[in-house]
């Protein structure tokens, strides 16, 4: 009996013993659990431009180039690089011991057919294919680029930070038609998709890739070692920024990638958060023309616009504090090195009376504007309302109409008259790591029918951005760009109408997040 | 009463007829385009037009109907457009948290309202009653999601007894399930325990007049078997009726719930697919929405018989 009891003792102690240690292993098994700006429904980061996908994108797949925090190209998945005399042939190496998620090398026979799927679906990749003649691999490890003629962007494509980005796929996933949405997540990046715990609407779960190799440079931006120290990141679901914020507070979760600015002063309160500008360059307010429809159709009359705003008023209706917004006039973003405000020195000012005589020279005959406000995307809510403001005080008649960001995005591709379901107006929001110059920049693409909504049809600017497309010389490229934004205020497409910052909020045991235009989860520490 | 629920669950198909042309015609009347929202804010007009023919957005809206309508009389829902899920899937995935709130709401709310109810019309006029009275206005007036956010407030945050969001399976755990599931629960139950007492009340006081509450007292019974045996069964055809009609209140509730607290149910779902303009699953789940509302009100109406053996179909 005694025996028994004794040896029930010992069965018990060790079980306990043994659930000590699992719980102290689940326990210290370091889960950062983030709110992110969305819910991850679609999965193929080339499929859509969504923001939500491509950061998505960041975590699973690895890139050729990459972005670091001065703006400069570096290489990532490439070891080294070299470009013929004639500056027609591009040739790259991969790193050694690369491998997808499954454990197969990664080879140019998937870098090829990726490249390719990228540049059948982003703007820049189909600029870049349309100067490319043939990508042939050499061997496993390196491969070519050819060029039909000099091209200035390559390594800034193959190197672009925002959407879409170009993920390098396996094989068999690249090869797939680029207007059907991929179903097989595998990448080579620093974290691992597990699928069967992707509950949409609750959340998404990303495992560290233990094979992953980074580089052995220190992370910066996008670019350089990309060190994961943490086991799990967890997406958490969550609709409601105010109960957001309420977790982070309670400890529930560990971040919130853009909390709202107006509940910013509460989580600066609480000991226990910190915020963090993990964007460098922030975000850029726009307001779009649609130069089809009349009295948008007159340069004049949009010229009288850029006069009539100034950023302030805009900034401070949706942000307020000044803490988060800076007035910039620089069309491709203040702190890029394409900085400028060339042209732009005497706009955005409210000069009203210039505004007016503007108008009277264009012979407005009072048309009322069409302005379309979203009304559930407190980032963008307040904007329309300022614009309508300033332009009737500059003479304009505004017909503002109200509806949810996702009737705008539909309503902004009809080219139908604005008293027929058309627009003659709206405004947005871009990351300025999508405008950085003319090229990128989707407002500048002034090719008529072919351009983005609002459809400028330009043959300077289209001009300007081919020379600079097939520029190579940086201060060249400078000159480019700044009299593209000079051609810009003549021929308005579109106005800039302040950067602004969204910090992150972080629980204030977290470190080592990276400055970057797109929320980086490698380098983070959770103590 | 076979045929009556034969006859009633005949009278389904129609009525699930009529809100299938309604949801679809109503959602492609609606502004917006789901290719437009798949393609993403940096997508060109060509790259939406891609998506559209993909999704088949550019056939004719009858076309689209039919090709639809047939493959739900097949049971066959379709895809989402943005997971690569089917619809049935997502509806699954998504059910239980629905159920678990509409659930413990119900029982909440019955277990506490009409006790209320009842002793509000015992101790009528008296400051019982007027305190019942003015929870009820209460319950009415604020809105679901300052309830929510006011019980976080004090249960979560100040007190930190229970979490602010988030949802366990029943499966997992049940002792986390049921803590996520007391405030999400308490908060949408409130405007049907208002709903629920003041009818419960009115009904009772009702009664409470009739000669054979009268008779009963006469004989010399108590007013607790007064109330239980003879008031309350004499009124509950009505509370019965709102406790029915209460689940549309409660599926409103669920939609704004889910959001306070972060819950993955058919709500979120639902809102999610409204945004977005996720055709097939905003189809699908308001006919599950309608589907349960007609079930459960052909289930009350089998209820009044046991409760009112005068009632025969």
């Amino acid at each position: 009996m005694t025996i028994h009891k004794s040896g029930l003792k010992a069965l018990l102690a060790a079980t306990a013993m043994g659930v000590v240690v699992a719980a102290s292993a689940a326990a210290s098994a370091q889960t950062l659990k983030v709110v992110m700006h969305s819910d991850l429904k679609i999965i193929d980061p080339i499929w859509t431009t969504a923001y939500i996908v491509r950061n998505h994108g960041y975590l699973i797949y690895d890139t050729l180039f990459s972005m670091d925090e001065k703006l400069e190209v570096k290489p990532q998945m490439v070891d080294k690089w070299d470009v013929s005399a004639d500056k027609l042939i591009y040739t790259f190496t991969l790193r050694d011991g690369l491998e997808w998620h499954d454990g197969t090398p990664v080879t140019t026979a998937d870098i090829i057919p990726s490249i390719r799927r990228w540049g059948a679906k982003d703007s820049m990749g189909q600029k870049l294919m349309s100067f490319t003649k043939d990508i042939k691999a050499v061997d496993a490890k390196t491969f070519q680029l050819i060029l039909n003629e000099p091209y200035g962007l390559v390594l800034m494509s193959l190197g672009k930070p925002s959407s879409n980005v170009p993920f390098m796929m396996p094989k068999r996933v690249a090869e797939g038609d680029p207007n059907t949405q991929l179903s097989e997540p595998i990448g080579s990046g620093p974290f691992i998709f597990k699928r069967d715990e992707w509950k949409p609407g609750e959340k998404v779960v990303y495992l560290k890739n233990p094979k992953y190799k980074p580089r052995t440079e220190a992370a910066s931006g996008l670019s350089g070692g990309k060190v994961v120290k943490l086991d799990r990141v967890e997406w958490i679901a969550m609709a409601d920024l105010q109960t957001a914020v309420n977790a982070i507070s309670a400890g529930e979760i560990d971040m919130i990638e853009v909390p709202p600015h107006d509940l910013l002063p509460v989580l600066a309160k609480d000991r226990n958060v910190k915020l963090f500008s993990a964007n460098p360059l922030g975000n850029q307010y726009t307001f779009r023309f649609n130069t089809l429809q009349k009295p948008f159709d007159d340069p004049k009359v949009r010229q009288a616009v850029t006069y009539a705003f100034n950023q302030k008023d805009f900034l401070d209706a949706v942000i307020g504090d000044a803490k988060w917004y800076k007035e910039c006039k620089a069309m491709f973003v203040c702190g890029s090195p394409l900085e400028s405000t060339k042209g732009w020195e005497d706009r955005l000012s409210s000069n009203y009376n210039k505004a007016r005589q503007l108008l009277a020279e264009a012979k407005y005959d009072g048309t009322p504007i069409v302005l379309m406000q979203s009304t559930d995307l407190q980032v963008l809510t307040n904007l329309a309302p300022v614009a309508k403001s300033h332009l009737e005080r500059a003479g304009f008649k505004v017909d503002m109409q109200s509806m949810d960001w996702q009737t705008l995005v539909a309503r902004r591709t009809k080219k139908d008259p604005a008293t027929a379901g058309g627009w003659h107006a709206f405004l947005t929001s871009w990351v300025s790591a999508d405008i950085l110059n003319p090229v990128m920049a989707g407002f500048f693409n002034s090719a008529c029918d072919k351009a983005m909504f609002g459809w400028p049809c330009d043959e300077q600017i289209e001009k300007l951005r081919d020379q600079f497309s097939r520029e190579t010389d940086p201060a060249k490229q400078k000159a480019l760009a700044e009299a593209t934004q000079v051609r810009a205020s003549e021929y308005p497409t579109h106005i800039h109408l302040g950067q602004w910052y969204a910090p992150v909020a972080m629980r204030a045991n977290i470190d080592g997040m990276l400055a970057a235009p797109v929320p980086t989860f490698w380098n983070i520490t959770k103590k | 009463m076979l045929a009556f629920i034969i006859r009633r669950l005949l009278a389904v198909v129609p009525v699930l007829g009529i809100v299938a042309v309604f949801v679809f015609l109503m959602l492609r009347l609606t502004p917006g385009d789901p290719a437009a929202v798949i393609a993403g804010d940096n997508a060109t007009g060509d790259q939406v037009e891609a998506i559209r023919a993909k999704l088949g957005l550019d056939e004719p809206i009858l076309t689209q109907f039919f090709l639809w309508i047939g493959k739900v009389l097949q049971g066959d829902f379709g895809e989402s457009y943005f997971f690569k899920k089917t619809v049935a899937e997502l509806i699954v995935q998504r059910i239980e948290p629905t159920l678990a709130l509409s659930t413990c709401a119900i029982i909440i709310a019955v277990s506490v309202a009409v006790p209320m109810g009842v002793i509000a019309a015992y101790k009528h006029g008296s400051l019982i009653d007027r305190v019942v009275m003015s929870f009820a206005v209460f319950g009415f007036s604020v809105p679901v999601f300052v309830i929510g956010y006011l019980l976080i407030y004090i249960f979560a945050i100040e007190l930190q007894l229970l979490p602010v969001q988030g949802y366990r399976r029943f499966g997992e755990d049940i002792g986390l399930f049921l803590r996520h599931m007391i405030l999400p629960s308490v908060t949408v139950s409130v405007i049907y325990i208002a709903l629920i007492a003041r009818i419960t009340r009115t009904s009772i006081l009702e009664v409470m007049n009739e000669d054979y509450i009268r008779t009963a007292r006469a004989k010399g019974l108590r007013d607790v078997v007064v109330l239980m045996r003879h008031a309350l069964r004499n009124a509950a055809v009505p509370i019965l009726t709102v406790i029915g009609l209460g689940v549309a209140v409660l599926i409103g509730g669920a939609v704004v719930t889910e959001s306070v607290y972060g819950l993955p149910g058919l709500g979120r779902l639902t809102v999610e697919a409204v945004l977005s303009r996720d055709y097939p699953t905003l189809q699908a789940v308001i006919l599950l929405f309608s589907s349960i509302y007609v079930f459960i009100n052909l289930a009350i109406d089998i209820g009044y018989t046991l409760l009112d053996p005068r009632i025969r179909y």
